[in-house]
């Protein structure tokens, strides 16, 4: 028997009532969302129920969402059903300031470095890993870079003094002052 | 008093009993990339190592919430660089899933060519460097020269070898030229014998089956668990294989077998690789003909018609207001693409590649994760190599195929 959104949905209901929420079908993949506290209950429901089986764990990392109050960081689980060959994506949310979250490492070994890097790029606190530590960036690094307040520089300003470039300038065109300057520079060459 | 002194200066007979820690890598020529371990031996036995990766991080997934979609393909032909073009195919797949967009059947089928010459370019290279690790290098350099053709074949296609930033969302930039068919032909018709003579070298060679049977091997069930895909996850004798389970880029219309091994000891990475070349070149050959049986109109097709998405020509550009328009749109990156959420993967040359993009309706990603294969099974090293001589764990290292560009994005 193939494994449809509907029956797992209402396998999550059943068990879990109203705790599971949100459920979406964005491209077909069954997406829901269940309170922090609760992720590895539903992750071990996944995981042993007999008709459900989710045992494989494709992937597993954060988003950070700043205009969500209280639940600003979002960790995904995306699995799987070999069997059935069945994906589903799972949520948590979390507030930025206590970002605390069970570890899934005692279920699936893969979330290991996962949750390192989880760890790493946002700052969720995976409670329990047995090696919660930087794994992509320096140990010494003091702030979480793929959270949203760290923008990248904007390809567009022109500021910047890079005229090498082609962006922004310095020859201040149309300022009668630095033209002047400019126009000291052949006669320089000439010497 | 040193270490070093108290040692020297043990009672003859004596031997110091500590274990010795051992640092293999960053750089370090069995290592195939940059990346570290932390051996502790006891004698010539590994008794634990931890696994440190991130040395060539580049950011990339902070960087492609800058960029307009097509800018971000050039990310993605630097994770795993030995089979780049599967990579760029992959990442167009996304896009079009995300937009909505179908493509004609010939692109498909090229891109099966190309993809596939990917996987036997990336498993060659894997499976030759199991040689050369222990201890035989001439296969290594010999199947190198059908490498070469097989660039050259991507080189026709795209202009670059290695770093391909191959094809666009809807297709390829350009069709296939004769010469690209012509090389196509050369390298169907050669290569199946060197790879028999490659296999020859290997397959029943006494000191080779004894350096790779035994070493490294891993049960399905702590495959899974490790969250093993592609080639390493076959090995153990788990048939899954993404090109089948969830066909991408028509693959529902070849025939082709997925190898298994049963052990998932480094023998068996080998020749399931092995094996799959074999199926890479008959799903070629199907590709090729496919191709060749469109006619008429449909045979000169080589990209979708998406003007939102894919460059115009550029004589159009400079003759046609539409396709002026169009081409300003793209390149100053003024197309938002669609609000969305989608997890999409593709058989990459070592496992399941997968890209997890999020949309909120800007012109670039709100935030994109790549799911990378051998960051997510190199944790099983430490599993692999444990209570193993240290020469098993090179060897070890090499079958995994890790390649330091995916590991660390």
């Amino acid at each position: 028997m193939a494994l449809s959104n509907d029956f797992i949905k209402q396998k999550l209901q059943e068990r879990f009532g109203q705790q599971v929420k949100n459920f979406e079908e964005p491209f077909g993949m069954l997406t829901f969302e269940a309170p922090k506290e609760l992720n590895l209950e539903v992750l071990q429901f996944l995981y042993n129920d007999k008709e459900l089986g989710f045992q494989f764990l494709t992937d597993l990392t954060a988003v950070h969402y700043p205009a969500y109050a209280e639940r600003e960081i979002a960790v995904v689980y995306h699995l799987h059903n070999l069997i059935e060959n069945c994906r589903i994506r799972f949520k948590v949310f979390t507030a930025i300031q206590q970002p605390d979250i069970n570890t899934a490492t005692g279920l699936f070994s893969s979330s290991n470095w996962q949750e390192r890097e989880a760890f790493d790029f946002y700052g969720v606190n995976f409670v329990g890993h047995p090696n919660l530590k930087r794994i992509m960036n320096v140990e010494e690094m003091d702030y979480f870079p793929l959270r949203k307040e760290y923008p990248l520089e904007d390809q567009s300003r022109i500021d910047k003094d890079d005229e090498m470039f082609g962006r922004g300038g310095s020859f201040g065109f149309g300022d009668t002052a630095t033209e002047r300057k400019l126009g000291t520079i052949p006669s320089a060459e000439k010497e | 008093m040193s270490t070093t002194e108290k040692n020297i200066q043990l009672p003859e007979g004596r031997i110091e009993t500590k274990t010795t820690r051992l640092n293999l890598g960053p750089i370090h020529p069995a290592t195939h990339g940059v990346f570290e371990n932390i051996l502790e031996v006891d004698g010539e036995r590994i008794v634990s190592t931890e696994q440190t990766v991130g040395y060539i991080h580049r950011a990339f997934e902070k960087i492609a919430e800058r960029r307009p979609l097509y800018q971000i393909t050039t990310l993605t032909d630097r994770l795993n660089y030995c089979s780049a073009p599967i990579n760029n195919m992959g990442w167009h797949l996304t896009c079009e899933k995300l937009l909505g967009i179908s493509t004609p059947k010939r692109v498909d089928y090229l891109r099966v060519i190309i993809m596939e010459l990917a996987r036997i370019g990336d498993h060659i290279i894997c499976n030759s460097v199991i040689g050369v690790d222990t201890g035989a290098f001439t296969g290594f350099l010999y199947v190198m020269q059908y490498r070469e053709l097989i660039y050259e074949i991507w080189e026709e296609v795209c202009g670059s070898r290695l770093t391909t930033n191959i094809g666009r969302i809807g297709g390829f930039e350009r069709d296939f030229n004769d010469i690209a068919f012509q090389k196509l032909e050369r390298f169907l018709k050669e290569f199946p014998a060197v790879l028999k003579e490659f296999e020859n070298l290997f397959v029943r060679n006494r000191i080779f089956m004894e350096r790779t049977i035994g070493t490294g091997p891993i049960s399905a069930e702590r495959a899974l668990n490790y969250g093993f895909t592609g080639p390493n996850l076959r090995a153990a004798g788990v048939d899954y294989d993404v090109r089948v389970h969830t066909p991408y880029s028509s693959y529902q219309d070849f025939d082709f077998e997925i190898p298994t091994g049963t052990t998932g000891d480094s023998y068996d990475r080998f020749l399931v690789r092995n094996q799959e070349m074999w199926e890479s070149i008959s799903i070629i050959r199907q590709a090729y003909e496919k191709v060749q049986d469109i006619k008429g109109e449909e045979a000169t097709v080589f990209h979708a018609d998406v003007p939102e998405y894919y460059l115009p020509k550029k004589e159009d550009v400079y003759t046609k207001m539409e396709a002026l328009i169009y081409h300003f749109k793209i390149i100053m990156g003024e197309i938002d693409i669609p609000p969305g959420e989608l997890y999409n993967c593709v058989e990459g040359g070592n496992g399941e590649l997968g890209f997890y993009l999020i949309s909120d309706g800007g012109r670039a990603p709100y935030r994109l994760h790549f799911r990378r294969p051998c960051f997510i099974y190199y944790q099983a090293y430490e599993e692999l190599i444990k209570g193993s001589m240290l020469s098993d764990a090179i060897v070890v290292l090499s079958s995994l195929n890790l390649i330091a560009g995916e590991m660390d994005a």
